[in-house]
Order: structure tokens, then sequence, then C-alpha cells
């Protein structure tokens, strides 16, 4: 029996994060279907198979264009029954995570979310999930024989595994109850990276002095590829956007490398940033409590500091 | 217009985890508890909208033990009329939905309020869950919510930036940041909780389908390795050779 894994995508393309769904889908061995809703670009539902899907289902109707949680999660009810599927793997996200909810209602599914390794079945069904914002770990056993697991970042790699296959039309009869929320509009920033998918983020806090002062780390991400994050005093004095807030309120991000600059490391700050593979921290206080937490550190000027690093960066690129 | 809001009892973000009996039971000891942050916001956005209506009453309920009452409490001093206290320890997040979908279905609101997730087991489902078990729909995280007669207008959180959504009540939002202002109790709050009504209701039975195991630390992180202001080149390679993350 395959496992349903949910894609999500963005513009027209599949999110990285869904691709770490495919391979942990893949891992588990079973067989993978992959299903995608909306517009999504062919060459890039194509490519679901190279990751690890023998078969990728594409629901195109245009109602769901927008990500409307209960619509979504009834076309996944009824794949994971036209399939046979017992188990749905999803990336978890601001939409994954609420879907993931609604379905494993619908169908008495056992659901875990922000699963960090792949299952362990020696005996029975358990899942390690990531719990006090980073800070422990769980093992939950998942009792029953319909699971949906929830991935946070990082707990498969996507890597080319397979062919790209083509994708089948999946027609799917709405039903007008599930479409009760009405997207009115949305704003996006475009052309960016985006925080919680980045390989690299550089953030920033009240050690910036102002927004004004964002253009260095703005240059070292774009050299590095990098998302740009904040601390909370800086989304609360509204100098970056809110869905930049890295912290315990605000995205938790697991990238390989965090470099952080002028935040003194509140140990709310730290649990956005405390999955991250390698921390790099940058504060003219010696004594600023985030250094303990890191793996390098500098203590220099920001101002100083940031411009010879993305040099340095360049330098070797 | 009746709301219900859902809060947990959390230790608080600073807490230092731990855990006992062969890593099953969490380690109270010495850990201050809270309302859970995000549940806070969604309180104090039901207040405003309690003192923006005539008439509206906010209820607030918890799934916990005895032990839960103090912070209870804390969300009657600052505006909620009344509180439920279902009498269970909250095993897992479909067990947790179901004690709120059960209370929620003989009462009768119009509106149930709660965290985008708890900061103890993080898992943001729980308003899904009580949306399904409804029949409600469901949003979140909501970062702003207006109330316009029998319609609601929202705002919610997406990777990189936000939807704008239009829902009728009833409907279901696990909320975060910047919805509202935490509420900081006063002294005639802080004393007008104390005789306010907390009724203490039985749990309905639950076939969970999730079992703990056991709880794990992370492994402890090494030492930081410090370098020079003047010789940024040097952390290049170290992340590059070293850490291997460039």
């Amino acid at each position: 029996m395959p496992v349903l894994v949910f894609v999500e995508s963005a513009e027209g393309k599949v999110k990285k994060t869904s691709l770490e769904a495919v391979a942990y889908a893949h891992a588990m061995g079973q067989g993978v279907t992959a299903i995608a809703l909306g517009n999504v670009d062919k060459e890039e539902l194509e490519a679901l198979g190279t990751y690890g899907a023998q078969k990728v289902l594409h629901a195109s109707d245009s109602k769901l264009n927008d990500g409307i949680i209960q619509a979504y999660a009834s076309v996944l009810v009824k794949a994971l029954q036209d399939e046979q599927a017992d188990i749905l793997v999803l990336a978890n996200s601001s939409l994954g995570t609420p879907v993931a909810a609604r379905v494993a209602a619908k169908i008495s599914a056992s659901l875990a979310s922000n699963v960090v390794e792949l299952p362990n079945t020696s005996a029975g069904f358990a899942v390690k999930r990531s719990i006090y914002t980073g800070k422990a770990f769980m093992q939950v056993e998942l009792k029953n024989q319909k699971k949906v697991i929830g991935i946070k970042k990082n707990a498969a790699e996507a890597k080319a595994v397979g062919l790209p296959v083509q994708a089948t039309p999946y027609a799917v009869t709405l039903n007008d109850a599930d479409f009760a929320v009405k997207i009115t509009s949305s704003e996006k920033a475009t052309g960016e990276v985006l925080l919680p998918e980045a390989n690299i983020v550089v953030s920033g806090g009240r050690g910036m002095k102002g927004p004004e002062h964002w253009g260095i780390l703005e240059e070292l991400a774009k050299t590095l590829h990098a998302a740009t994050g904040c601390s909370k005093p800086v989304s609360d004095m509204h100098w970056r956007p809110h869905h930049e807030h890295v912290g315990q309120t605000g995205v938790k991000v697991a990238p390989q490398l965090y470099i952080a600059v002028g935040i003194s490391g509140a140990i709310q700050h730290l649990a956005g940033v405390n999955s991250s593979k390698c921390i790099v921290v940058i504060n003219k206080d010696a004594d600023a409590p985030f250094f303990k937490a890191a793996d390098y550190g500098i203590v220099g000027d920001a101002f100083d500091v940031v411009p010879k690093l993305t040099a340095a960066i360049k330098a070797i690129k | 217009m009746k709301i219900l809001v859902c809060i947990t009892h959390v230790p608080d973000t600073t807490s230092k985890i731990n855990f006992t009996d062969n890593n099953t039971r969490f380690n109270t000891a010495g850990v201050q508890f809270i309302i859970g942050p995000y549940d806070d916001y969604s309180l104090a956005r039901a207040i405003e909208i309690k003192e923006a209506t005539p008439g509206a009453t906010v209820t607030v309920l918890n799934v916990g033990p005895a032990d839960t009452e103090p912070t209870i409490r804390k969300a009657l001093s600052v505006g909620a009329d009344d509180a439920v206290r279902i009498n269970a320890e909250p095993t897992d997040s479909f067990f947790v939905a179901k004690q709120i979908a059960e209370h929620a279905k003989s009462i009768g609101y119009d509106l149930i309020l709660m965290g985008r997730e708890s900061i103890d087991y993080n898992s943001g489902v729980v308003h899904g869950i009580v949306g399904e078990l409804l029949g409600w729909p469901s949003v979140s995280p909501v970062m702003k919510l207006d109330i316009e007669g029998t319609k609601a207008k929202l705002a919610r959180e997406i990777e990189g930036g936000k939807e704008f959504l239009e829902v009728n009540l009833p409907f279901v939002a696990g909320c975060q940041e910047p919805i509202a202002e935490w509420k900081i109790p006063n002294m005639r709050g802080i004393m007008s909780a104390r005789t306010k009504p907390l009724k203490v209701v039985e749990p309905v039975s639950v076939d969970s389908g999730v079992k703990l195991q056991q709880f794990e630390l992370p492994p402890p992180k090494g030492a930081v390795k410090m370098i020079a202001a003047d010789n940024v080149a040097e952390l290049v390679t170290l992340l590059k050779n070293e850490a291997k993350v460039l």
C-alpha cells in the first residue's frame, strides 16, 4: 500500500519542504503516491518522480488554487481512499499542519506533527517529535491503522532517487461547504528566499540600531542566498515585517547555518533557532548569552564585521 | 455573542526542560506555569471583542487537573466571565479537542479561539480537530480578527506573508501575535477573579490513537569557537571546511 504525500506549492512551484516529505515517504519503502492541488507547473509535478514518487496525482481544479484548509482536507481524504493508502505524509507549514488536523479527525487517524526522523517500526509504529519548541523530543506510538504524519524541516533529505513521472489528472467533486472560508487577498514577499525553507538565515536584532541599517544584512543574505530574519523586539518595533520574526512565538527555523547579528540571545529567541545545524553569533557584547548557544562567535561591531564577512564569502565563491 | 477561549497551562518560556520517571514524565520541580503565550493572545483579542460588543461573554476552558486552576484564575482576572475545567490529564491533541468539542456542543458558542499551538507539545492541530468535530470552519494561524455582525474578517500568516480571509460565524481560530496585546491583570481584576464561576466537568472517554513512549533531551551543545573580529576570513574557512555549511 503506497504512502500518500500532500505536495504543497506556491506560484506553481513545489515547496522544498514537500520534496522532503516525498523523500521521507520514499524512505518508508512502501511506494509513494504524491498529490498536488491547484495550479502547479507540469515540470514541477514530473520532478516529484525524481524524488521518489511512483505516481503523481494532480487535482487541478482552479478552486483549489488557494489553500483552503477544509477543501484540501476533503480532497486528501478522498485520495487516501482511492489510492487505498493508510498513511498520509506532509510537511508542517501554515497550511499543512491545519490540513493534517482535519484529515486525521475525518478518518480517525493517529496524528503526529513536527516529526523529525523516519518511523521506528521495530515494535509497532513509533515516531520522534520535536516538543517544548525544540528543547526536547518525544517518542510516540501511532496505534491506529490510519496515520497522518507531519514532518519538520530536515526530517529527510530531498535527493534524486528515480525518474520523472507523468502526472495523472485527478478529478474531484468539491463540496461548497468546504469553501466557507473565502480568501479575499494576500500579501507575499516576492523574489526572496522564504524564511522557513531557507538553508541559510541571516538575522538581525536591536544591535542593528534601526531598520535603515538592514542593507548590510540583506547584502550578506543575498551573497549566501539566505533568508533574512529578526528578533522579536525588531518586529515589535516594526523595523521588519512580522513574518521575519524568529523565536518562540514567531517562525521556528532549522537551517544549515544561522547567522545572528546584534541579537543578545534571549531564551525565547533561542527556542526558534535551536534546530539549526550551525550557529554563528556576531555581537559587540562579549557577555551576550547567545554565544553560549553558538558554534562560532565574533565579538565585534556589526557595522564593521558584516561587510567584511560578505566580502570574504564573495572571495571564495 | 458567546466566545469560548481554550487555554493551555504550560511551563514559562524560560523554563529548563527535564524529565523524571525514566523519561516518561515532565519534571515540574521549580517550573513556573503560565497561560500558553499564543492562547494568551487569543484571550486578549476575545476580551477586546467582548468590550466592543454589548452582551458578549467570554468563557475560558482548560483541560487539566486541579493544579491548573491558578492559570485559569489568571485568565479570569484579565476579563473572562467564567471558566470551565475539564478534569483530566491532557494526553494528546485528539483527546483535548474531543473534550472541547463536547463542551462546545453542550453550550452553543459563536466563536472558539485558542493559540495556534501549545508551547509544550507544539502540535498545532487542536483547532482543526475541534472544527472538524463540530463541522465548523477552522483557520490558523490567525494574526488579525475583526467581527462585523455575523461575519469575521481575518488575516492568516503564511510563509513569507499573509492572507486576508472572510468567514461567517461560528468558526474556530488558532491565534498568534499580533492579534492583540497581552493583557496584564489589575488589582480589581485579580480580586474579582476569585469569585467568578469556575465549573469542573468530568471528561468524556476518548479512544486515543497516540501513546507516549519516552521523552528525550537533545545532546549537549559543544563549546563555542571564538574568532577575532579582524580575522573574518578564518570564520569563512571554518564554515566551509569544518562545519561544511557553505
